[in-house]
């Protein structure tokens, strides 16, 4: 699945590192890492295939976890194992930014990235202190809510925010949350620096396994590449 | 009395904001609101106007004369908290969040609820105030405790059963999240005990903490003296927190929280986060957790529900390393046995889970001889358990 995320055009790859009680996820994202904890899946062996990935030449891989099992590995532990893992970072959305030192003194050293998130409920000073703390890109949440492509973003107030942002900040914005279709991707990309799509991708293999799964795959991603107007990585 | 810093820690170790952004802004609406209430005498008036009448305060102090036959052991006095309106310690804190949320403009609330007794809090202030309730349930509870369903929809509240993950309190818990993040601006959370991220486990002991102040006024007036000992079970900890409140300068007196020990402490198949868990994050806030070593959240056993939780309020852990407090814990059998005895020597059956605090209030009773004064917050009455109970006996 990672080789044909790749290979359809990603240009980073966001793996999780299933957690039965994400809260900013939505039943797809939670129900997929109940699947992954009942199959034996770990930090460790999520790493193992990012590792993998990586070594198989992948596009940037970015880690997705809660804080709790990071805190539970350890932090150093975890800033190490990604390195080794040729990881580029990580997401980790439940620890808003007044707690992220502890974080970022192990992955700063590392030249390991941590984006951060900004909400539709983010106050303008506080989205722009997020965005200018945030290592690689900054995730802006494209609406309320949690992870689900049952919910398409809001373009009014991306458009609005991003404006707002540009001007205070250098930082890529990617969007994410919501994003699930072609349309939306084009409509994105024309105000951000990149689309982030999960659930949709979830959705798109859900039920199937081996090669079926690769093909859906790949099919959803080279529609959601093409919509993004960019070369793709590497052309 | 001891609020956390302004990151909301306890002790600068426990507690804390460790939720999705999304909410982040939420909870600093919240404090600001939580804040001007508190600072409010009016708004104090209307709450303490609807505990008197609405929900019933103060409760009695009752001494139990035969709960512990044994000559010469301690005097037992009970905080009736069953005698409340809803049956539980539970409204207090319902009653002033309910009018918080009506002072901030929320036109609706939401609350988790495990067996269902917040559930029926919150939906009874939400009817009493006229404001819409929505309640997230595990699927599993909602088939356990169809009676508290059924009172949740009799008080014109929406049951919403969640059949993610384990299909209990703390599933109920992430959805009542999900759902606040999706309509922060017209939407309360109440959180039914002293969990989840800064300012919850504050705002939540300040509503409970009548149950102390009240109790330790009516233990001075009739006794002279303050007790020796004050015991109350713990689950999320919110009745604890509550009677603590009044007693937590009062250093000469020793606090006692009772966790769910389950089948034992060294069976796993149990809920006492405090005795048998380790530092961790869970709802939000850093507190102990019942966790694998790879940081998934335990399932937990208790023979009480509103015992049945992974997690503990931050202050407890606090007041567990700073030693101002003990946690003690009963096991089911424990439980049961003091269930049973209340319930035929005082005439009051009790919650299966004040069970827990009477087990360990009779044996302190014996140890303490004459000199002792043990007060027990009896946090909740115990109808809502007699099936259950009448089920496990004819097995």
């Amino acid at each position: 699945m990672l080789a044909a995320a790749a290979s359809a055009g990603a240009d980073v790859i966001e793996l999780g590192i299933p957690y039965g009680d994400p809260l900013a996820d939505g039943p797809t994202i939670a129900a997929a890492a109940q699947r992954a904890l009942q199959g034996g899946m770990t930090l460790d062996g999520a790493l193992v295939l990012a590792r993998q990935a990586a070594s198989d030449g992948a596009p940037p891989i970015l880690m997705f976890t809660y804080f709790n099992p990071v805190v539970q590995y350890g932090i150093e532990r975890f800033a190490d194992a990604m390195l080794a893992a040729g990881v580029a970072g990580a997401i980790v959305p439940d620890v808003p930014l007044e707690e992220t030192g502890v974080l970022r003194a192990e992955f700063a050293p590392r030249g390991l990235a941590l984006p951060l998130l900004i909400a539709p409920t983010t106050p303008l000073e506080r989205a722009v202190e997020i965005a200018e703390a945030s290592d690689g890109f900054v995730y802006l949440v494209s609406r309320l809510g949690v992870t689900s492509a049952a919910r398409g973003p809001d373009l009014d107030w991306i458009a609005a925010r991003i404006a707002e942002l540009r001007e205070r900040s250098t930082r890529p914005i990617a969007v994410g949350f919501g994003i699930s279709t072609p349309e939306h991707v084009r409509a994105v990309c024309a105000l951000a620096d990149g689309a982030i799509v999960g659930s949709a991708l979830i959705d798109a293999y859900f039920g199937t396994l081996g090669a079926e799964a690769t093909a859906r795959s790949t099919k959803l991603i080279e529609a959601l590449r093409a919509a993004t107007g960019g070369p793709r990585p590497g052309a | 009395m001891h609020r956390p810093d302004a990151r909301g820690y306890f002790g600068g170790a426990f507690g804390g904001k460790f939720v999705p952004e999304v909410l982040y802004e939420a909870l600093a609406e919240l404090e600001r609101g939580m804040d001007a209430a508190f600072a409010d005498p009016t708004f104090w008036n209307e709450y303490h106007a609807l505990l008197r009448d609405f929900v019933g305060r103060p409760s009695p102090l009752m001494e139990a004369t035969r709960l512990v036959e044994e000559a010469g052991a301690a005097k037992v006095l009970f905080k009736r908290e069953d005698l409340n309106h809803t049956g539980a310690h539970k409204i207090n804190n319902t009653v002033g969040q309910g009018l918080l949320a009506r002072r901030m403009g929320k036109g609706r609330i939401i609350a988790e609820t495990g067996a269902g007794q917040h559930g029926v809090a919150t939906a009874t202030i939400g009817a009493k105030l006229g404001i819409p309730v929505d309640v997230y349930m595990g699927a599993l509870d909602v088939e356990r405790q169809s009676l508290n369903v059924f009172v949740m929809k009799l008080l014109g509240a929406q049951v919403h059963s969640v059949t993610s993950g384990t299909q209990t309190l703390k599933d109920a818990t992430n959805e009542a999240f999900r759902e606040w993040a999706a309509r922060v601006e017209d939407t309360f959370y109440v959180i039914g005990s002293v969990v989840g991220a800064h300012p919850y486990p504050f705002m939540v002991r300040e509503f409970q903490k009548v149950i102390g102040i009240e109790a330790r006024a009516q233990v001075l007036e009739r006794y002279g003296r303050l007790p020796t000992d004050v015991v109350a079970c713990v689950g999320g900890g919110s009745n604890a927190m509550g009677i603590f409140s009044g007693f937590i300068d009062d250093l000469d007196v020793r606090l006692w929280g009772v966790e769910a020990a389950g089948h034992g402490l060294d069976a796993g198949d149990t809920a006492a986060s405090l005795n048998a868990g380790s530092i961790g994050i869970l709802h939000g806030s850093r507190s102990y957790l019942l966790q694998t070593p790879e940081g998934q959240v335990s399932n937990t056993h208790s023979i009480s529900a509103g015992l049945d939780y992974p997690g503990v309020g931050p202050e407890h852990a606090f007041l567990k390393e700073s030693g101002r407090a003990t946690y003690v814990s009963a096991t089911d059998e424990e439980a049961l046995r003091a269930y049973h005895r209340c319930a035929e020597r005082e005439g009051i059956v009790p919650a299966l889970e004040s069970a827990h605090a009477l087990a360990h209030a009779q044996k302190l009773a014996r140890e303490l001889g004459g000199k002792g004064l043990v007060l027990v917050n009896l946090s909740g009455r115990g109808d809502k358990d007699t099936r259950q109970v009448a089920a496990l006996e004819e097995r």
